[in-house]
């Protein structure tokens, strides 16, 4: 028997081996690789839109456990980026990693929010035609697959979770009650909600708490530090109030690429950063 | 409910009361040229925010989006109950009075009967375009096709059983096989079809225009003498189905009885994919797409998973509408078509399924009855229909039953 054909009787045994009679079914294992450290690792990320260059040579690197605030100006790039990580936007050069395993280059946006990324919108965004806990089910882990899905029931273990997350974020009163007519902070709670129900190992947070009462604030800013830890959170906000009181590392934007990045002092006494951001806000305050 | 409904209405005085504030935090926001968009984050995307604007009067009642039956978890809801005993003693009623000796003035004649299988078959479609178009939010103007393809299929069923048939048509000849391709053939284009268009993202008007444009292939193909389907003026003279007479009394009762059971199947069927989760991720997907996608559910799939068992819907319908019509022909492919069909829906009502089956009763009845009395006056009619229920009655007539409920409940 030649090498050859024991080469190809070997293939053949893949085949038939009896714990993979249906490959397909083997539900897909990817776990996120953070022995490295990062979680998130940007390299040289540029994309431009007609000419007009929203990221260039973006660098930026999140750990496992971290949370992390991103400030900037107007256009300095903050939602293109987050589009990036999440698939939506393509970038022109660069890579980007999830874990030191995962390419997102690769992905489009259901993979990417399977494999543990999740997003929450500028704008509040929730299902108004579903009620709170509807909204809370759709965004439950579990299998999307649409046969799956056709057949998904509510068991305890979601419906326990549902009422952990309800009580989390103080929607338990509101739960039958239709996203659409929520208060535009409840909006904002339920997507956190949302969000929480995703397990996701990193969180994409955009302006949390615009439009939220000073109450509601600080219960956002309590929330996003206690998950900080068991997952990465990356906080895009405008509110310097805010993120004086969450951050540890803040990184500042500036037209598409990071100017400055360190403790939330270190960054404010940054010369630079006075004078494309925080002076002009403290000209306008 | 009633007790905490002045609970309610504080909530809602905050809940306003709020949202005032929020804006008022964003606007300073703005001023300081901090805010990326703060005045794009205001703005809704609720469906029927452009009837509140036209309509400030009826906000109230339009609070609820479009589609809200809100016992919408549990199968057995309220209107599918009704929707199943008021269909099935339609049937049984129509049945009996048609059994009546011809002498009583209560007689329905077999005629009548026909007429209203036909009508069954329309609303099989009605309920097919409803379930893509209601519940996600895809527009569909080109599902004659699928009706049509399901029609040509049973059509050269049909006409096999006076000669056999030619080359690939020949297997037609079996029962079988026939209903499969009626099955199939609507299912297999709404696959490559869906696929293409929806991998590619084309949503809304873009795919409207798409699927018009091929319904309107479609009809130009069939209009040729070489596709073997009779040219443009189809397939007809149909004599025998299963071996029975298609002419006799017995067998127009027996496809009405067919096309209504299948109405009723389809609708639990429709009914059963929109109380489940999936039914649940597909109003999402029309509600916030992008949203849906970054919660990890492939919309694509989803969506084709949807747009296969409406055209397989379809199809059955155009099955069953061949012999109780007795012709197939290219024309069941014009675009006309296909809106009209939209319009059922729309006069009905969208995403409550019982709407779609009414619209398509209440139009096509309008129909027999104008094209009689006015036949030049019967496009205006439809097209002030559809301009009417558009400006007046977004919900459609289901909206209009929802509301009176709605108003009773609060009175009682």
């Amino acid at each position: 028997m030649s090498v050859k054909t024991n080469d190809r009787l070997e293939r053949l045994r893949e085949f038939t081996r009896p714990d993979r009679v249906f490959d397909f079914l083997v539900p897909v294992q990817s776990p996120v690789d953070v022995r490295h450290g990062p979680i998130l690792y940007l390299e040289d990320v540029s994309v431009s839109f007609d000419g007009f260059q929203a990221i260039d040579r973006l660098n930026l690197t999140i750990d496992d456990g971290e949370l992390r605030c991103i400030i900037g100006p107007n256009g300095a790039g903050k939602t293109t980026m987050m589009d990036i990580i999440t698939g939506k936007t393509r970038p022109d050069s660069g890579q980007v990693w999830f874990g030191s395993r995962h390419d997102l280059l690769t992905l489009d946006e259901p993979q990417i929010a399977n494999l543990g990324i999740g997003r929450k919108f500028q704008k509040p965004t929730v299902f108004e035609a579903l009620d709170v806990t509807e909204n809370l089910e759709l965004a439950m882990a579990g299998d999307r697959r649409v046969w799956r899905t056709l057949l998904a029931r509510l068991d305890h273990e979601g419906r326990s979770r549902i009422d952990e997350v309800l009580e989390t974020i103080g929607l338990g009163d509101e739960r039958h009650r239709l996203a659409g007519v929520l208060s535009h902070g409840q909006k904002q709670w339920l997507e956190i909600g949302m969000l929480l129900m995703q397990r996701p190992r990193l969180l994409l947070v955009d302006e949390p708490v615009a439009g939220m009462t000073e109450p509601e604030m600080q219960r956002t800013a309590e929330l996003l530090t206690r998950l900080a830890g068991q997952q990465s959170v990356v906080v895009v906000e405008h509110d310097m109030g805010f993120v004086r009181s969450i951050a540890r590392t803040v990184t500042v934007l500036h037209q598409g690429s990071v100017l400055a990045e360190g403790s939330m002092d270190e960054v404010a006494s940054d010369p630079q950063v006075v004078e494309v951001y925080l002076g002009g806000e403290e000209e306008a305050a | 409910m009633k007790a905490d409904s002045p609970t309610k209405e504080a909530l809602n005085k905050s809940a306003s009361g709020m949202r005032r504030k929020a804006h008022g935090a964003q606007k300073t926001r703005h001023n300081m040229g901090l805010g990326e968009s703060s005045s794009t984050a205001q703005r809704s995307d609720s469906p029927a925010q452009p009837f509140k604007q036209c309509f400030p009067k009826a906000k109230s009642l339009m609070s609820i989006p479009t589609g809200a039956d809100r016992s919408r978890q549990a199968f057995l809801s309220r209107s599918t109950l009704i929707t199943s005993v008021v269909l099935v003693i339609g049937m049984a009623a129509v049945v009996i009075l048609n059994a009546l000796p011809a002498s009583s003035p209560l007689h329905v004649s077999a005629a009548t009967v026909a007429l209203l299988g036909k009508y069954f078959t329309y609303m099989l479609l009605a309920l097919a375009v409803d379930l893509i178009w209601g519940y996600l939010g895809i527009l569909s103007l080109g599902h004659g096709a699928f009706f049509a393809l399901g029609g040509y299929a049973m059509g050269l069923y049909l006409t096999a059983q006076n000669a056999p048939l030619q080359g690939w048509q020949a297997p037609l000849e079996f029962f079988p096989v026939a209903a499969l391709a009626i099955v199939l053939t609507p299912g297999l284009l709404a696959l490559v079809f869906g696929w293409l268009a929806f991998r590619s993202r084309v949503t809304g008007v873009y795919f409207s225009i798409i699927t018009q444009a091929l319904t309107f292939a479609l009809m130009l193909a069939f209009n040729r003498n070489e596709m073997g389907m009779g040219g443009s003026t189809g397939l007809t003279r149909f004599y025998e189905l299963l071996g029975f007479s298609l002419a006799s009394d017995g067998m127009t009762v027996a496809l009405f009885i067919a096309s209504g059971v299948a109405v009723l199947l389809a609708f639990w069927l429709c009914r059963m994919i929109t109380v489940s989760r999936l039914g649940r991720v597909c109003v999402a997907t029309r509600d916030a797409e992008a949203r849906v996608r970054f919660l990890g559910y492939r919309v694509d799939h989803v969506k084709l998973a949807l747009f296969v068992v409406s055209a397989m819907i379809a199809g059955i319908a155009g099955a069953l509408y061949v012999p109780q019509v007795g012709i197939i022909n290219p024309s069941t492919f014009a675009p006309l078509f296909s809106i009209e069909v939209v319009v059922w829906v729309a006069l009905g009502g969208r995403a409550t399924l019982y709407g779609a089956l009414l619209g398509a009763l209440v139009v096509n009845y309008l129909k027999t009855l104008l094209t009689g009395a006015v036949p030049d006056a019967w496009l205006f009619i439809l097209g002030g229909l559809f301009v009417l229920v558009t400006m007046a009655l977004p919900q459609g007539i289901a909206g209009l039953l929802a509301q009176r409920r709605r108003r009773r409940e609060v009175s009682a």
